[in-house]
């Protein structure tokens, strides 16, 4: 009994390393740029299928893959802002049509890949070969604990870049406000283009992670990224605290409702989740109700 | 009013007679049912005309709307045999219902952070379709749905539902069409322009944005039902999140604010994978490809640049139309209209008002009476609190402590609406018109309050709902002309500095207030400007509205100020009339500091 708990916690905290991830995505882009990137569950995908292609056809260390696969999405993204946002970014009230864009991007994005990689699954294997490791005499699937160790290394990677390092502090000024940082000699085209890369690498380092637990399709991001969307809301959009706590808090959520309350609804918690959180608290665990200036 | 609906006759014509002009055998019934769908979703972008293009408010569970007009109407039809029209009555009211719920959640949230939300309830929505088995047939869907019978007579052909739903299309479009032109349509262009200037003006920003939401969903919900009926058989996936963002980029397509446009929209959206079938495999990509341009590229829409291009077109044949771009008719009088004397009655008391900001002490007990027929100016340095006393006072913020009676009534703290409801308008520091309205709406949005009609007034299109619409448009010429100002027709965004305040203050004036708050009339006017604002302040003066102002202007106040108050660092430190208060000592300490030797 108190096992299973153990192991479902574990589950649960590695599905939410990935929510976490993809919303920290949403986030940074949302508090940079004030858009919402619709395709952010696609560069999932987009690095699942790049590990695939160098762990699976050109062979290379697991590790050594991630690396390359995690940078390449971050040049895609890089790419894709370059396209879908420099253009309207000083366009006053471009949070819709970006939006929209980015849904537009996110449908073409499925359908190149699919069309590139085949409708056929992929699978990734994973990098421990052992069905189960014992954690505390308790036996859980290596893969999660990758994960959970990975994404832990990554939040704290990008905390001490946004904290302690120069090009850190430029990307927030940048944030907080594009107008004073370009008095500063800051580029913020380019701070833009980096936030981008970053989001989408994170999104990119979920997709491969998760990618031995799932399989690799083309539309294997859509629906994380709606859970990740939906801890992104209950975080409170626009803290990386709370996408965080958000994506740990849904994952744990979804497991142990899928396996204590019912399976066939596994889907649904994250949501009633998130409609609770809409009625009683619409600005999420962490976020700041902003009054308009008269 | 009538020549306005004429113009949508050749479209309606149009609608009347594709079918006719189908190729015959199962291509044309395929085509014809693809019209069906098509007028279905035109019906439910609508709603998005209405709720986006009007209101300015974004969301993205227009399918979820759609589906579950779609699922109430199939659910009571087929699986509890109510009748047609019953049913479909039922699933509109159901539909509304939850576009209450959804708007009432709204008036919390920020736009973007609005749009977010709604996703939620999208998603959460397919779910239940997708999961509540033994209501809505799980992923299986519902099928068997019935087409109507009229007068006794059963439609069941495709030929036949197509001209039902080209009615219902109509009709729809009707409904837009009078909410668009009466009263509320004023109310919600004002809340996507400007929310704080529109509360300012007695719209109420909760019960508007309820009002949008409800309409956008009962309009959903219509197209849902059109929908259920054209396809006799729906499933979950067909109201999905991308569905909500088709409906999305129909409506952007078309132009956001335009009926005609959407409706254009919703076909070209719906037949585009035809036309792109050629393409093979690659015609879904192309299809998002082409999403991301119209979007990004072409922000007026595709029908907006066709009516760009239609308007270039014949400005080459026929010449360009004078567009009317007269100065302001300067008020040069030399008689000075006779203006009222301040009685001893007053008619606005503030007591002990305070209002802080976390540590900031902004206000900090201020005390001042306005009498009757007083022009009573607030003066003081930059950074003293005099806007944050006229924000407290027109309900913007909320006091901290104090009292503002009115009238004789306690007014404090009761929100901008309902004190512009009493007959306290005000005009703002920084111009807050409505941009992309023009002058003569703007000021009609400010007779908003005096008017009665609803929603069913509205569409009803009782005489007095007409009326009604007239007088404020007459009442806002009348006002305009009034002071001088003769270019109604422009747009306010394009309007110079100096004429956008005149026509603030005559969207503040022409429901007759009986008190007027200016914040800073005179500000970055030039000389010339300066006096005409005089002019135009005697003049209201003079039809007996009590005025309590900003200034920094000097000359200006001793011109048009019968009492001052000087406020300093949150306090009132002088009152008395300007003469005296400039005078005394503790205000030009104020002003100028310790230092200065007095000569």
């Amino acid at each position: 009994m108190f096992s299973e708990f153990i192991q479902l916690t574990i589950a649960g905290l590695a599905v939410g390393s990935i929510y976490a991830l993809i919303a920290l995505g949403f986030v940074l882009i949302y508090t940079s740029v004030n858009v919402v990137n619709f395709a952010q569950g696609d560069f999932a995908m987009i690095g699942a299928y790049f590990m695939v292609s160098l762990v699976v056809v050109l062979h290379l260390p697991w590790w050594l893959a991630l690396v390359l696969a995690v940078v390449a999405t971050g040049l895609v993204g890089a790419l894709f802002q370059l396209l879908i946002f420099q253009p309207v970014r000083n366009r006053p009230r471009n949070f819709l049509p970006v939006m929209i864009a980015t849904v537009g991007a996110s449908v073409f994005l499925e359908q190149a890949f699919l069309l590139i990689y085949g409708p056929i699954p992929y699978q990734l294997p994973p990098i421990f070969k052992a069905d189960s490791v014992a954690v505390f005499g308790v036996h859980v699937y290596p893969q999660y604990i990758v994960i959970i160790v990975v994404t832990a290394a990554m939040v704290a990677l990008l905390n001490w870049f946004l904290e302690r390092t120069k090009l850190g502090k430029q990307l927030q000024a940048t944030a907080q406000d594009p107008d004073t940082a370009r008095l500063m000699g800051i580029r913020v085209a380019w701070m833009a283009a980096l936030t981008f890369a970053i989001s989408t690498a994170l999104g990119g380092l979920a997709g491969l992670l998760i990618a031995p637990v799932y399989t690799v399709t083309a539309t294997m991001g859509s629906s994380i990224a709606l859970k990740a969307f939906a801890a992104a809301i209950v975080g409170g959009f626009g803290s990386m605290k709370g996408a965080i706590v958000g994506g740990l808090g849904i994952g744990l959520i979804e497991t142990y409702g899928a396996t204590y309350i019912s399976g066939s609804y596994r889907d649904a918690f994250p949501f009633i989740v998130l409609i609770l959180f809409l009625i009683f608290r619409p600005y999420g665990l962490f976020g700041e109700k902003v009054s308009q200036k008269v | 009013m009538i020549r306005s609906i004429a113009r949508f006759l050749p479209f309606v014509a149009l609608l009347v007679l594709i079918p006719f002009l189908l190729p015959g055998g199962r291509l044309g019934s395929y085509y014809l049912t693809l019209l069906i769908l098509s007028l279905s979703y035109a019906v439910a972008a609508l709603g998005l005309t209405v709720l986006l293009g009007y209101s300015g408010q974004i969301s993205l569970a227009q399918a979820a709307f759609f589906g579950i007009g779609a699922y109430t109407f199939s659910v009571l039809a087929v699986n509890h045999h109510v009748g047609y029209w019953s049913a479909a009555l039922a699933a509109v009211v159901v539909t509304t219902g939850f576009g209450l719920f959804l708007g009432a959640i709204s008036l919390r949230l920020a736009s973007h952070y609005l749009a977010l939300v709604t996703i939620g309830f999208q998603i959460i929505t397919e779910l239940v379709l997708n999961n509540w088995n033994a209501m809505t047939g799980g992923a299986d869907g519902i099928s068997n749905i019935p087409r109507p019978s009229l007068f006794g007579y059963a439609i069941n052909s495709d030929h036949g539902f197509y001209f039902i739903s080209v009615a219902v299309l109509v009709l729809a479009s009707y409904v837009v069409f009078r909410l668009r032109h009466s009263r509320l349509g004023g109310a919600l262009f004002a809340l996507r322009e400007d929310e704080i200037a529109a509360s300012a003006n007695g719209i109420s920003l909760f019960r508007t944005k309820v009002l949008a939401f409800a309409v956008s969903a009962a309009l959903a919900a219509m197209g849902g039902i059109l929908y259920a009926s054209g396809s006799l058989y729906i499933s979950p996936n067909v109201f999905n999140f991308y569905q909500s963002v088709s409906f999305f980029a129909m409506a952007l397509v078309g132009g956001q604010a335009s009926i005609v446009g959407t409706t254009l929209g919703a076909g070209l959206i719906t037949f585009l994978p035809e036309v792109l079938r050629f393409l093979h495999a690659y015609y879904i990509a192309v299809y998002g490809v082409l999403v991301v341009v119209v979007v990004l590229f072409m922000p007026e829409g595709l029908y907006g640049l066709l009516l760009r291009g239609v308007g270039a077109v014949t400005t080459l044949v026929l010449g360009r139309r004078e567009d009317g771009r007269d100065e302001v008719a300067y008020l040069k009088s030399d008689a000075v209209p006779e203006r009222p004397v301040a009685s001893d009655r007053p008619l606005l008391e503030i007591r002990d008002l305070a209002k802080h900001f976390g540590g900031i002490k902004a206000v900090n007990g201020v005390s001042l009476t306005v009498n009757r027929g007083d022009v009573a100016v607030l003066i003081g340095p930059n950074g003293s609190g005099k806007t944050t006393v006229l924000n407290v006072l027109s309900g913007i913020y909320t006091a901290t402590a104090g009292s503002i009676v009115y009238d004789g009534k306690e007014i404090t703290n009761l929100g901008p609406t309902r004190i512009n409801r009493l007959g306290i308008s005000r005009t703002f520091q920084n111009i807050r018109l409505f941009p992309e309205l023009t002058a003569l709406e703007n000021v009609a949005v400010g007779h908003y309050r005096r008017g009665t009609v609803g929603l069913a007034g509205a569409l009803l299109s009782r005489p007095r709902g007409y009326r009604e619409e007239r007088e404020a448009m007459e009442k806002a010429r009348e006002t305009l002309h009034f002071l001088g100002f003769v270019r109604l027709d422009v747009k306010a965004k394009n309007l110079p500095y100096g004429q956008q305040r005149i026509v603030e203050i005559a969207r503040a004036i022409v429901s007759g207030p009986e008190l007027l708050l200016l914040d800073e009339p005179a500000a970055g006017m030039n000389h010339e400007e300066t006096e005409v604002l005089s002019q135009i302040l005697y003049r209201i003066h003079a039809l007996g509205v009590t005025m309590l102002l900003i200034e920094h202007d000097m000359s200006f106040v001793s011109s048009v100020a019968t009492r001052a108050y000087v406020m300093d660092f949150g306090q009132k430190i002088s009152e008395g009339s300007v003469k005296q208060v400039l005078s005394d000592p503790a205000v030009m300490k104020a002003y100028l500091g310790d230092d200065v030797e007095y000569a």
